[in-house]
């Protein structure tokens, strides 16, 4: 693949917006999985699934659309579709994990009904819904690249907040820090990402990038820094690995680096139980 | 005259229909330590939100620092620690260090990021609390009492003139609460470091106090030490609405909030 690398336009824009993604994804993953909020990631990939069958669609019947980008109408549904889970949120005080199976419907349901408005996309659509190493355009990259700038700069200036706001939300808003702009600044940027990966992982895969590095890390890492950098280097191995093998047998690279991912939690585990780290045995209790 | 920390006066609060608070006046001056004392869903912990700004009252006024709580500039000058079981998850990652400098995440303030000079407070806080032999561990690998007095270092950490604490020994058992009660203790006594301390454990906590609240929907007695001590049972049974006593605390009185 190297020398290919070196070659072909379509896998250099592939191979380094996979590695961008690598960084992103796991990163703003670590404040969503400690938050216990590991599924707002599939619901808002389920709505730029909405958004990209909309766009396909409409590409058929608007001539503007046919031009445009899909990437473009799926970020921009789940934007739309995380401002919606925030408000839902607020509207189910007492079940606040019911916001996220609403929007997650929402998003598959419209998506059946363009596809099939659209009768189906063939190719087109699997790409989108297990990622493609052929498909991502230098256009795409730039999108990719344009937003980790934004999701950098966004953690580095808002880190400390970030991490009082997960680790205990009520003590954050006593302390009167003002969470709730930070919180929606965060989720937008979340749906971006996830709506700016869906080219390389694939829609139904993109939220295994966000969680699967970040469930490996927090076995092992004993600080938030240390979960962080751990996150960062288990999705980019999961996401080079991935993209080798995606290329040489011929796979779409959603499912090998989401498998090199589970690969890596299934080590972490192992070698955490050989080493008597694993979870806490009560006394007397037999393995 | 000294600002007062803290001015309730006349503040009511409804639940709906339901009245939790009625004209509940307080001051708190600085140095003194508060016992915040009254039976399950007498409105404790309501009145401790209140006093957070994280509730506002149907009538009356709340002041802290001298201003009214709505344009309080200095919200790190109180210190707040919840009851331990509620306040976070046990497996996050994250250390003994990195949580009490989160203390400062406000008084550093937005677009800052931690400087030496924080790090330094939070190591000082914990080591107020006898717990900076622990900095690098997990905070979930603690005990509970550990973990207890992590949190108040977190309070600490910010430097504020008054702890704000919700019956912070639930889940703590009675060795650890003890010595936990008498850190308190030090802290209000050589560091001046006013304490409102929210438990139903009338005992230990007024002989801690140097003032007394007793609240039930209403506010039965607040003042010091003494006069309270003067009160009798009588009295103290018909506001908690069952038979208390006060030096010996009965067995069925342990429930938590």
């Amino acid at each position: 693949m190297i020398d290919a690398l070196f070659t072909y336009e379509f896998l250099q824009n592939a191979f380094f917006s996979g590695l961008i993604i690598g960084v992103i994804a796991p990163m703003l993953g670590l404040f969503i999985v400690v938050r216990r909020l590991a599924l707002i990631a599939d619901a808002l990939s389920h709505v730029s699934l909405a958004g990209i069958a909309g766009s396909l669609y409409l590409s058929q019947q608007v001539l503007f659309f046919a031009g445009l980008n899909p990437i473009y109408l799926g970020m921009a549904a789940a934007v739309g579709g995380s401002l919606l889970i925030e408000r839902l949120r607020r509207v189910y005080r007492n079940f606040e994990e019911l916001a996220i199976p609403i929007i997650l419907s929402a998003g598959i349901g419209f998506g059946a009904i363009f596809i099939s408005l659209a009768k189906g996309f063939g190719a087109d659509l699997v790409g989108y819904l297990f990622g493609s190493v052929s498909a991502v355009s230098r256009q795409d990259l730039l999108v990719v690249a344009v937003l980790a700038i934004a999701v950098f700069v966004f953690i580095y200036l808002f880190y400390k907040e970030l991490f009082t706001l997960s680790f205990d939300a009520d003590y954050s808003t006593a302390s009167g820090i003002k969470g709730r702009w930070i919180q929606m600044l965060f989720m937008v940027l979340t749906a971006l990402v996830i709506g700016a990966s869906m080219r390389i992982v694939g829609i139904l895969l993109v939220s295994s990038l966000m969680t699967l590095p970040v469930a490996a890390a927090i076995q092992v890492a004993k600080s938030f820094k240390s979960a962080m950098l751990l996150s960062i280097l288990f999705g980019e191995v999961s996401v080079i690995a991935g993209l080798f093998a995606a290329y040489h047998l011929d796979i779409a690279p959603g499912g090998t680096i989401v498998v090199t991912a589970i690969i890596i939690l299934l080590f972490v585990l192992i070698g955490k139980w050989l080493t008597g780290k694993g979870t806490v045995r009560r006394k007397g209790e037999v393995l | 005259m000294q600002e007062s920390l803290v001015n309730l006066t006349d503040v009511t609060f409804n639940y709906g229909n339901s009245t939790v608070l009625k004209d509940i006046t307080l001051t708190v001056q600085p140095g003194e330590f508060w016992a915040l004392i009254g039976p399950n869903g007498s409105g404790k912990s309501t009145l401790i939100k209140i006093l957070l700004g994280l509730l506002k009252p149907d009538t009356g006024s709340v002041e802290l620092f001298g201003e009214p709580i709505s344009s309080v500039s200095h919200k790190e000058r109180i210190g707040y620690v919840s009851q331990k079981s509620n306040s976070f998850n046990s497996g996050f990652p994250a250390t003994v260090l990195e949580v009490v400098r989160s203390g400062l995440t406000k008084k550093t303030g937005l677009f800052k990021r931690f400087s030496k000079e924080d790090t330094e407070a939070a190591m000082n806080a914990l080591l107020e609390v006898g717990m900076e032999k622990f900095a690098d561990r997990n905070i979930g690998e603690l005990s509970g009492g550990q973990q207890q007095r992590v949190f108040i270092s977190r309070a600490l950490a910010a430097k504020p003139d008054l702890l704000i604490m919700d019956e912070p020994t639930v889940g703590v058992d009675q060795q650890n609460s003890a010595s936990f009660y008498s850190m308190l203790e030090k802290l209000n006594r050589d560091n001046g470091i006013a304490i409102i301390l929210v438990s139903h454990e009338i005992d230990l906590v007024t002989d801690l106090a140097s003032h007394v609240a007793c609240l039930n929907l209403t506010m039965h007695f607040h003042g010091g030490r003494r006069d309270f001590a003067k009160l009798n049972d009588k009295d103290l049974s018909r506001w908690y609405g069952h038979s208390v006593r006060l030096i010996h605390q009965e067995e069925g009185d342990s429930s938590n909030d």
